[in-house]
C-alpha cells in the first residue's frame, strides 16, 4: 500500500465505528436521553405537557409527593414486594437448581422437569395476573383446596382484603419470577469443578459443609449480580399488579409504578407524576450505578 | 467414596423425588389450571369439589375467541408491531454490534457502560415524556408511536446479545476480507453476517419476546380498540365480561402460544436471549 491509501485506509478505521454505531446512538439519545432530560424538566413546571407554556415551579412537586402519605406507602409497599420477591425468587432458584443439578436423579426426568419448571417464565405479566386472579377468586380453587385440607376455615378474598392483597401479589410476582435465578444457578453449578468436591469428599466432607464452603462461595458472582437486576426489575413493576388489584383496596399494595400512572393518567397531574418518576429513575440509577461498578470489578 | 444404596441414601432419594414432586406443582399447576379452564364451561370452573380434569371437554371459549374479529384483530396487532420492531431492532444493533466487536475507538468503554445502564431504566419515568411527544408529534395512537417506543427498550439487549455473539466469532475472517482490500461494510455482510444466524436467530427471539410481553405503553400510548394488542385486550376482556373465565383462559393460553412455540423448538436461543442481560 502506497502512504496515501495507509491513512486513508486508517481514516476509514476512525470513522467507521462510530458510523456503525450512529443509528443506535440517534435513536438511544433522541428517544431515552431527551425524555429522560424531558421528564426532569416537566418535574420543575406547573401544568407540564398539558399546557403549551407551562410555568416554572420550583420544587413544588417534590414537596408535593414527600407530604403524600400514599406515596411513602407506595415506597413502602414497593420496598416490602421487591424485597420479598429477590429473596425468594432466589431461594426457590437455588432450590430447584441444587435439585436439578442432582446426580440422584435419572437425566431423562432431568431435563422434562428443567423444562416444567422454566414454565413460569415464559408467560406474560397480563396473563400471569389473570391466571393468579383465576386461582385466588373467592370461590376459586386455592380456597377449596385449602378449606379441604382444613387450613383455612372460610374463603379469603386474597386479592380484595387490605391484609393479604400485598402477600397475593407478592406470592404471584415470586412465582412468576425465580426461573431467571433457577436458569443462572445451574449454568453457574455446572461451571464448578468437579475436583473441589472430590477434595472436599477425601477430607471428610458432610453435604452441606459442601455447600457452604465450595458451592455457596463459587455461585457468589452469579447471585450478587442476579439479585441487583431482579431488584432494579421488580422495583419497576406494573402490569402485574395493575391488572390483579390495580394498587387497591385502599391503597394496600400501591406501589411506585402504579402510584405514578395513576398521578398521570387518572389525575392527569403530570408534573407531579413527573416528580414520582425522576424519584424512581434516581433509585435506579442507584442501583444501576452498583451493578455497573460491581460488574467492572469482576 | 461414599458407599451407596445405604438404608440413609435410598431415604435421600426419595425425599429428594418427593421434593422435586412438590416443586413441579408449584411450578405447574397455575399453568394446568389456566390451560385445563380455557376447556371447561363457565359453571364448571367454579364446580366444587374442583374438577381436575375437564368433566365436559368444549371448544367454546376458543371459538368465542377466534370467531371476533375485534380479538383476532389485537393478535394481528401484536405480531404486527413486534415482527417489525424486531426486524428493525436486528438489523440497528448488528451494525451497533460489528463498531463494538471489531474496533477500537475513543469513547468506546463509556458507550459500553451506557448501553448497560440504560438496561434498567425504568418504564414509567420515560412514559410521561413519551406521551407528550406522542401526544405533541400526533402519533397517538398508531403502530408508529408503539414501534418507536418498543425500539428503545429492545434496543439495548439486542446490542450487548449481537456483541457478545460477534466477539465470540474470529476476528481472521474478516481481516482476510481487508487483506483482499475490501471494506468492513463487505466483511459484515459477506463473511460476517452469514457465521452471525445463530445470534441473529436468539436476538430476533429475546426482541420479539419484550415487544409481545409489553403492557405500559401499549396502555397508555393507543385508545381505540383497533389498535390494541393481545396483552391490553387481555385486560379488556376482563373488564367488560368479569365473569367468562373460560374465554379469558383461552385468550391467555392463544396469547401465549408463541412464546410456549419458540420455547419448545429453540430452547437454547430463548434462554441465551432471556439470560442475556443479567450474565456478562
Amino acid at each position: 500500500m502506497t502512504r496515501q491509501k495507509r491513512s486513508r485506509h486508517r481514516l476509514k478505521r476512525t470513522v467507521a465505528p462510530y458510523l456503525y454505531l450512529s443509528p443506535s446512538l440517534v435513536i438511544i439519545g433522541l428517544l431515552m436521553l431527551l425524555p429522560m432530560v424531558t421528564v426532569i424538566s416537566y418535574s420543575f413546571q406547573n401544568s407540564a405537557v398539558l399546557r403549551r407554556d407551562p410555568s416554572f415551579a420550583g420544587l413544588k412537586h417534590y414537596q408535593a409527593i414527600f407530604a403524600d402519605p400514599v406515596f411513602w406507602a407506595s415506597l413502602w409497599h414497593t420496598l416490602y414486594f421487591t424485597c420479598m420477591s429477590v429473596v425468594f425468587h432466589m431461594t426457590i432458584g437455588m432450590i430447584f437448581a441444587l435439585m436439578l443439578n442432582s446426580d440422584r436423579i435419572n437425566p431423562t426426568l432431568r431435563n422434562i422437569l428443567r423444562v416444567l419448571y422454566i414454565l413460569p417464565w415464559l408467560f406474560t405479566a397480563v396473563i400471569i395476573a389473570v391466571i393468579w386472579r383465576l386461582l385466588l377468586e373467592p370461590n376459586g380453587v386455592v380456597n377449596s383446596i385449602l378449606m379441604q385440607l382444613g387450613l383455612i376455615g372460610s374463603k379469603i378474598e386474597w386479592f380484595s382484603s387490605p391484609e393479604t392483597a400485598l402477600h397475593a401479589v407478592t406470592f404471584a410476582n415470586i412465582w412468576a419470577g425465580y426461573p431467571l435465578f433457577m436458569v443462572s444457578l445451574l449454568a453457574g453449578l455446572q461451571g464448578i469443578p468437579k475436583d473441589f468436591y472430590e477434595a472436599a469428599d477425601i477430607d471428610g466432607a458432610k453435604a452441606y459443609q459442601k455447600l457452604i464452603f465450595i458451592t455457596i462461595p463459587q455461585l457468589m458472582p452469579i447471585i450478587i449480580s442476579i439479585s441487583l437486576l431482579d431488584f432494579i426489575w421488580t422495583m419497576q413493576v406494573f402490569p402485574l399488579i395493575w391488572i390483579t388489584t390495580g394498587g387497591g383496596p385502599i391503597y394496600s399494595t400501591e406501589v411506585l409504578s402504579t402510584y405514578t400512572y395513576k398521578l398521570a393518567f387518572s389525575s392527569y397531574n403530570l408534573s407531579q407524576a413527573s416528580a414520582s418518576a425522576v424519584v424512581i429513575l434516581l433509585i435506579s440509577l442507584g442501583l444501576t450505578l452498583f451493578y455497573i461498578r460491581y460488574q467492572k470489578a469482576r | 467414596m461414599r458407599k451407596r444404596h445405604t438404608t440413609k441414601d435410598r431415604l435421600i432419594t426419595v425425599a429428594l423425588h418427593l421434593a422435586l414432586v412438590a416443586g413441579l406443582f408449584f411450578a405447574a399447576f397455575p399453568i394446568y389450571w389456566m390451560l385445563t379452564s380455557s376447556f371447561k364451561s363457565n359453571t364448571e370452573i367454579f364446580a366444587l369439589p374442583p374438577t381436575i380434569l375437564p368433566k365436559a371437554f368444549t371448544l367454546e371459549a376458543y371459538a368465542a375467541i377466534l370467531g371476533d374479529p375485534v380479538k383476532l384483530r389485537f393478535f394481528f396487532n401484536s405480531y404486527f408491531v413486534a415482527f417489525v420492531v424486531t426486524v428493525l431492532t436486528v438489523l440497528i444493533a448488528l451494525l451497533a454490534a460489528y463498531g463494538f466487536s471489531r474496533f477500537n475507538f475513543r469513547g468506546k468503554g463509556s458507550l459500553n457502560t451506557l448501553i448497560i445502564s440504560t438496561q434498567t431504566i425504568p418504564p414509567i419515568t420515560l412514559l410521561i415524556p413519551f406521551f407528550g411527544l406522542v401526544v405533541s408529534y400526533r402519533i397517538f395512537d398508531t403502530y408508529i408511536a408503539l414501534i418507536l417506543t418498543y425500539l428503545v427498550f429492545t434496543l439495548p439487549y439486542a446490542i450487548l446479545l449481537m456483541t457478545g455473539y460477534l466477539n465470540t466469532l474470529p476476528r481472521d475472517l474478516d481481516e482476510a476480507v481487508a487483506v483482499d482490500g475490501g471494506t468492513s461494510w463487505t466483511a459484515l455482510w459477506r463473511v460476517i453476517v452469514p457465521i452471525s444466524l445463530p445470534g441473529i436467530v436468539a436476538t430476533s427471539v429475546y426482541t420479539f419476546l419484550l415487544c409481545w410481553n409489553e403492557f405500559l405503553f401499549a396502555l397508555t400510548l393507543t385508545k381505540s380498540t383497533s389498535m390494541r394488542t393481545v396483552p391490553i385486550g387481555i385486560q379488556l376482556l376482563m373488564g367488560q365480561h368479569a365473569f367468562e373465565w373460560n374465554q379469558m383462559m383461552a385468550m391467555s393460553v392463544l396469547g401465549s402460544l408463541p412464546l410456549l412455540l419458540i420455547y419448545l423448538i429453540a430452547q437454547r436461543f430463548f434462554l441465551a436471549g432471556m439470560t442475556a442481560g443479567s450474565v456478562k
